[in-house]
């Protein structure tokens, strides 16, 4: 999970910087990334596995629309810091749950359960509630101004740290 | 969208048929293989022509089902760690015109309106800053405050402090609804 920062050579921030969106979609899609950055398909893939073995990289590939693409939901649930890794780990056995983090709050685990469509977001909710025996508060998004986490990576404040 | 492929999974004891392009929609939210001809192999997996699958994907693109493709960052690795979420409780009169204001800020990466819980949670806007020093998420916060005059605005902000799961979407249904590891 740390810093791995220094591990990353020139290349690899290159490729970060140009393809965190707009991947091509052609029949070599790493060979057309090669040639722009000057090297070769075989450098491009070699780094891509690289970085995603290191956790850098989640995985190459689509951000699906949360909203067109099935039913999500932010919920939060307040447990006793000394128990928050076991409740954290019985939220994460629950199909669908794709974010649970920590947060310094009363309300101080913070997930997002996903679902092919409401009904069945719902009825997993309800079973988690049961299940954790506390109440979950479900915040569901009304209006999106600016989602996107492909925001340049701020290289140089990381050199300082 | 007529080819249906017998990946059957259970759900509720209801078997479920998922045709070509929901095998895809499954496939390509585990990402791409890391091969010289990626689509070629999704298209394989799914009974699929190369050319079918690229084209369902440029679809996808215009019809903003997929909003970006390309490299997923796990910022956290990065050390990318001071990850602040900001909760306001703006008057729901002012709560866009608010919203889209720091939505124009480029430290604001996410910025959403949600609905309010009452009586525990009276929060309806919420934005994340993610900076490299709490410090100094700390301070873009103040200068957005007193840019955009909100210090009379209540709000909270969350630190995050652990990450216990970080993946992508998976809301295709899929032969069993377990996910990759995080």
């Amino acid at each position: 999970m740390h810093c791995h920062y220094h591990d990353l050579d020139s290349l690899d921030r290159r490729l970060i910087d140009c393809y965190q969106r707009d991947l091509p979609v052609c029949s070599r899609p790493f060979l057309a990334m090669a040639e722009h950055l000057n090297t070769t398909e075989e450098q491009v893939i070699k780094r891509l596995q690289r970085l995603q073995a290191m956790s850098v990289l989640s995985r190459v590939g689509p951000v699906f629309d949360h909203a067109l693409a099935g039913a999500s939901l932010l919920a939060t649930v307040a447990v006793p810091d000394n128990q928050r890794d076991a409740f954290a780990e019985l939220i994460n056995q629950v199909p669908g749950v794709n974010h649970n983090y920590a947060r310094e709050h009363y309300y101080n685990l913070w997930f997002v359960m996903t679902a092919a469509d409401e009904s069945s977001l719902a009825a997993r909710l309800n079973q988690l509630e049961t299940m954790l025996d506390r109440k979950i508060l479900r915040l569901p998004m009304l209006e999106s101004f600016h989602i996107d986490l492909a925001f340049k990576i701020p290289w140089s404040e990381l050199e300082e740290v | 969208m007529t080819t249906t492929t017998p990946l059957a999974s259970v759900n509720g004891g209801q078997p479920i048929e998922l045709n070509a392009h929901s095998q895809l929609r499954v496939l390509l939210e585990q990402g791409l293989p890391l091969t010289p001809r990626p689509w070629q192999i999704l298209a394989e997996q799914c009974g699929l022509e190369e050319a079918e699958v690229m084209a369902c994907v440029k679809r996808w693109q215009e019809e903003s089902l997929i909003k970006r493709l390309g490299l997923v960052v796990r910022h956290r690795s990065l050390g990318i760690d001071a990850n602040a979420m900001v909760v306001w409780n703006v008057p729901d009169e002012q709560v866009s015109r608010v919203g889209r204001a720091l939505a124009e800020e480029s430290v604001v990466t996410l910025c959403y309106r949600r609905a309010r819980c009452p009586p525990d949670w009276p929060f309806n806007l919420f934005c994340m800053i993610h900076g490299v020093r709490r410090e100094q998420v700390l301070e873009q916060l103040e200068a957005l405050v007193h840019r955009h005059g909100l210090a009379e605005i209540e709000r909270q902000v969350l630190f995050s402090q652990h990450a216990y799961r970080q993946c992508g979407g998976r809301y295709a249904r899929r032969k069993s609804d377990e996910h990759a590891g995080a």
